[in-house]
């Protein structure tokens, strides 16, 4: 029987994983890329810490997370296409438009 | 038998997403992304959440990451290409990620002092029992979420259905 903390170990390596992602990339989709990842980390925790709690919730939570990502997903990617239709350009250092 | 798939699913999570650190192209990340979730589903299994397994194989590496797909192919790949970032940004931002690995290791550790237990082998929890539990305890975040799911979708068309006016 694994035990749940190497399941939490790995969550916890996912999620540095993708917090450097996002630090090291530089264009929007890659570092939204990135997100997706941390979210993914998250529902792993929340599962490798259920076995106190109950399976049923911790599978409820990862549910309401998947469907907010779903939208955030689809919300995120109609504005960086909406910001590519007009600038041409998908990289972070080109969006300065509230620079100044 | 459980570490060895454990393991092989672990390494091609960890491998897939360390990958597309080091990879340069949008479409590359995005199908490296698609089999870490995958592989990531493969884990949920192990944790005897089948729903969770099912669903994650079948929304995030099916329809999500499509989504990032379509996406991607839709933004001109030369245009678009990023420039990687300068050394010192680099160096600077690895040593954050290394802090807050060490920072997330010690609260585990402390979460997980007081008895090191294992995950008792109960039953899994079956799909009925989830559904179940979404339409009794969780009905108001069930319903909250549908109405998310409608704002983001309408929100969605609103903004790509725009004409270009820059």
């Amino acid at each position: 029987m694994i035990p749940s903390s190497a399941f939490l170990a790995l969550a916890i390596v996912l999620f540095v994983l993708g917090v450097a992602a996002f630090f090291v990339k530089k264009d929007l989709l890659t570092q939204f890329m990135a997100v997706e990842v941390m979210l993914n980390a998250g529902n792993l925790a929340f599962l490798s810490l259920a076995g106190r709690a109950g399976k049923a919730e911790a599978q409820v939570i990862v549910f309401f997370v998947l469907t907010v990502a779903a939208a955030e997903a689809v919300v995120g990617l109609a504005i960086i296409l909406h910001y590519f239709r007009q600038r041409k350009s998908v990289r972070t250092e080109d969006v300065d438009g509230l620079k100044g | 038998m459980d570490w060895v798939i454990f393991g092989i699913l672990a390494f091609l999570c960890v491998g897939s997403v360390a990958a597309m650190i080091f990879s340069r192209n949008p479409a590359h990340n995005a199908l490296l992304l698609v089999l870490c979730f995958a592989s990531l589903g493969g884990v949920f299994g192990l944790l005897d959440a089948p729903f969770a397994a099912v669903v994650q194989v079948i929304v995030y590496s099916g329809a999500i990451m499509v989504l990032f797909l379509f996406a991607v192919m839709t933004i001109n790949l030369k245009k678009g290409q990023a420039r990687e970032r300068k050394r010192k940004i680099y160096a600077a931002s690895m040593i954050l990620a290394a802090v807050l690995l060490v920072e997330l290791a010690i609260v585990a550790r402390k979460a997980f002092w007081p008895a090191a237990e294992s995950v008792p082998a109960g039953a899994p929890a079956e799909p009925v029992g989830i559904g179940h539990l979404l339409f009794t305890r969780y009905l108001y975040p069930f319903e909250i979420t549908s109405i998310l799911l409608i704002a983001a979708l309408v929100g969605a068309l609103v903004m790509a259905g725009k004409k270009e006016s820059a």
